[in-house]
């Protein structure tokens, strides 16, 4: 790992260059025309459906999904503080990026990584151009913070391999064309039980997948058992090494972790929250906006930082596991936080009542958002590794 | 640029090897007696780090404002008990409104809003200087004052002048210092077009500076300490629960680095102090007084009963970290501003002010 006890964490003074400070007008100009055009409500909090594929088209063609990734592969070769900006600004603006945002995030890039050069060049430029949906297949019933326990299986027959199994959580596999899934290839071995998983690419229409939605407590429908019987992957579709998925997408890239998607996610309460106080703060109330508008600047800076040491060729792992684990208890502890804040505001305000609302879907989605991708606890003990604990 | 680089890796490591031979918290610790901080202020002095944000051709170091933050990060990993930055800020200040600095340590208000000193129409000084750092220490000290034409900074002798002997409970002593009618060694218009709410601003980029390099020193300090201790048969850095109260500190001095690097960042680039600079000096003296709090007790929890000792060097840091929070501005002092400021700007601004960068 990147760090021991003799070195400093390091942040290296970044700020976004005008080209990316261009962009977000660009995507701003966007959005306020979708907005206009009834796409989406900006103010709903994500409460709505967050998948849209026509909209997901429009964003692609923009250029706005791959956006980093090689020309060939349909990308259009941009920073990453340019992604990092347009990010920023779709979270902010609450728009339906379901379609595409996890194609773009991981699974095109673990797909160069580690997919042969015919599928690159099937499935990449489809992502780009925002008509391929993606999700994630590692959790199962018995298997979560785990992931090495895994059993969904894939066995091995003429020419592929025959998947059977359950997958579970599994955000958007109801609008996914692809999934990229984590199955078991051999049993683990005494010395390493990490041992004998493999990933394989798998479309979402073959028979033998059935998609289950498991509602939330908030009412979404959002994520979903899958379930795989008798499924056929060609071996073309295997992802990397057989047995070797540990050695591959076992921990995330820095740039999965640091995003500011892992700190934005509430951010309506806060703008909620100014609103609210606007008429004549108490004391507390502007003491208490004040230090969350620092602590989220202060992610900010982080999040910018590591997306530009990423840019710049560097490796800041334990920097990056870090905003994530700062940046997810932030935007959990927000909706609380603002909800004691605006107790003593002027009981007449005209925003109080859309304030409530807002608050009320917050507290509600906050637990998941130190649990999915990785819990705190798992987290911890990443950064704990980074420290030379582990 | 690399040239820039070079000098600045020089100038810190120059930093850190006098800090490592005449501060070893370690050494001065245990030290009977202040005998050590003589020799550490000459060393200080001779290598120019005092002075070092004074421009050549008035004596000084020329160093850039960026490397003299980053020496007060490398001084906070040293607990540092002497007025190194409180010299460098002031004489800072006082060159660039061409009065010459003296040799010795010189020290200013921590709170340089809350002054009530009034300058007479002969230039004497009259009033108090509040929560000085190093009141009793220091040789001379820096007043800021409304001259007749704007703000004034003048420079008095401490023997001029009144300190009360009010010991810090950082293990530094600061305390008001009355003034009765002093005639300054001299004084001048503020330079830079500098009030007192910018030198608040530039003291509280300053002091999270050095709050962020003594949290990264009790970071390390931690980390090898939970891999040394042994417990149940093991070392403590091996309980889950140690490596999670480890991760989160982690955790807080990253933040405190992150926000107090870029405030120093952006004073250093900005032509005036104007609201970027405000966000960014507000938000890191109130970050990295958070971390301050919440990094000390955590690592006053790894350490157990022995770093609760007055033997063992964790207090230096901690007690100095408590302190420092209150110095330029609170965590509850600038939150309050800020929040005030967001509000009156509206709700809607709030996220193309963070955005702008
Ligand atoms: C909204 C949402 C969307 C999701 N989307 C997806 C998806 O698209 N694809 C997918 O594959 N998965 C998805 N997940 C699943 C997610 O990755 C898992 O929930 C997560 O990894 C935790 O697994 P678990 O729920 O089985 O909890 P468990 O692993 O059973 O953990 C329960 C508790 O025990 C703690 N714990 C577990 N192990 C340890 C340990 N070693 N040390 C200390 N504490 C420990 C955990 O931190 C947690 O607090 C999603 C989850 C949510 C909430």
């Amino acid at each position: 790992m990147s760090s021991n006890a003799e070195q400093t964490l390091q942040f290296d003074q970044i700020r976004l260059p005008p080209e990316a400070q261009a962009l977000r007008e660009e995507v701003r100009t966007f959005l306020a025309e979708e907005v206009a055009a009834g796409t989406f409500d900006p103010h709903s909090g994500g409460q709505g459906d967050d998948f849209d594929r026509a909209f997901s088209r429009r964003v692609g063609a923009r250029g706005w999904i791959g956006m980093t990734w090689p020309k060939k592969y349909g990308g259009h070769e941009r920073t990453f503080l340019e992604r990092y900006v347009l990010t920023e600004e779709f979270r902010i603006a609450n728009a339906p990026t379901r379609g595409h945002f996890i194609a773009d995030r991981q699974s095109g890039p673990i797909l160069m990584k580690y997919a042969n050069e015919d599928i690159c060049m099937d499935v990449l430029p489809r992502i780009c151009r925002g008509e391929c949906c993606f999700c994630i297949g590692m959790s199962e019933p018995g298997s979560g913070s785990d992931l090495f326990a895994a059993r969904t299986k894939a066995e091995k027959t003429e020419g592929g391999w025959r998947i059977n199994g359950t997958k579970l959580w599994t955000s958007g596999a109801h609008h996914a064309d692809y999934m990229i899934g984590l199955f078991r290839t051999s049993p683990p071995t005494k010395e390493n039980r990490r041992h004998g998983l493999t990933q394989f690419l798998v479309d979402m229409t073959l028979p033998g997948i059935t998609v289950n939605p498991v509602p939330q407590m908030t009412g979404s429908l959002d994520f979903n058992e899958v379930v795989l019987e008798d499924v056929f992957i060609p071996d073309s579709h295997m992802l990397g090494d057989v047995d070797m998925a540990w050695t591959q997408a076992t921990s995330e890239l820095a740039y999965e972790r640091s995003g500011p998607e892992r700190f934005l996610e509430t951010f309506y309460v806060l703008v909620g929250l100014a609103r609210v106080l606007e008429d004549n703060p108490d004391t507390r109330g502007a003491e208490g906006l004040g230090r969350l508008v620092a602590q989220l600047h202060t992610l900010r800076r982080m999040s910018v930082s590591v997306n530009g040491m990423l840019q710049a060729g560097k490796e800041p792992v334990l920097e990056g596991s870090i905003v994530k684990d700062l940046g997810t208890a932030w935007e959990q502890a927000l909706p609380a936080r603002a909800r004691d804040l605006a107790a003593f505001a002027n009981p007449q305000s005209a925003n109080i009542p859309s304030f409530r609302k807002q608050l009320e879907h917050a507290t509600l989605i906050a637990p998941k958002l130190t649990i999915q991708g990785g819990t705190t606890e798992i987290l911890r003990g990443i950064i704990a590794r980074g420290l030379g604990l582990r | 640029m690399t040239n820039d680089l070079d000098l600045q890796s020089l100038i810190l490591e120059s930093a850190t090897r006098i800090l490592r031979d005449s501060c070893d918290p370690q050494t001065v610790n245990v030290a009977f007696g202040d005998g050590w901080k003589e020799p550490l202020w000459r060393d200080l002095e001779e290598s120019g780090l005092t002075l070092c944000w004074i421009a050549e051709d008035k004596g000084g170091a020329g160093v850039p404002l960026a490397v003299g933050f980053e020496v007060l990060f490398v001084a906070g990993r040293f607990a540092i008990p002497v007025p190194l930055s409180e010299t460098m800020i002031a004489g800072w200040l006082l060159s660039a409104a061409d009065i010459p600095v003296p040799e010795g340590s010189i020290t200013l208000s921590s709170q340089p809003s809350r002054q009530s000193v009034n300058v007479d129409a002969s230039g004497k000084l009259s009033g108090t200087v509040t929560a000085v750092p190093f009141a009793g220490e220091a040789d001379y000290l820096a007043v800021c004052a409304p001259g007749e034409g704007g703000p004034i900074i003048a420079l008095a002798a401490m023997q001029d002048c009144t300190p009360a002997t009010k010991s810090s409970f950082s293990g530094d002593p600061k305390g008001d210092v009355g003034l009765d009618g002093v005639i300054p060694v001299a004084s001048a218009p503020m330079p830079f077009e500098m009030n007192e709410e910018a030198l608040l601003m530039f003291g509280a980029a300053a002091r999270s500076r050095q709050i962020a390099g003594a949290l990264q020193a009790i970071l390390d300090l931690s980390v090898s300490y939970a891999r040394e201790r042994v417990a149940f048969g093991r070392p403590i850095g091996k309980f889950q629960a140690v490596q999670h109260n480890l991760a989160r500190l982690a955790g807080e001095v990253a933040a405190a680095n992150a926000a107090s690097g870029s405030a120093c960042d952006t004073i250093t680039r900005a032509g005036s102090f104007d609201e970027t600079v405000f966000l960014e000096a507000a938000s890191a003296k109130i970050r990295a007084g958070e971390a301050a709090g919440e990094g000390a007790a955590i690592a006053h929890q790894v350490f157990g009963a022995i770093g609760f000792t007055q033997e063992h060097v964790l207090h230096r840091y901690t007690r100095r970290l408590w302190g420092w929070r209150d110095d330029f501005g609170s965590e509850s002092e600038w939150a309050e501003k800020l929040g005030r400021r967001v509000v009156d700007a509206g709700a809607d601004e709030l996220w193309p002010m963070l955005a702008a960068r």
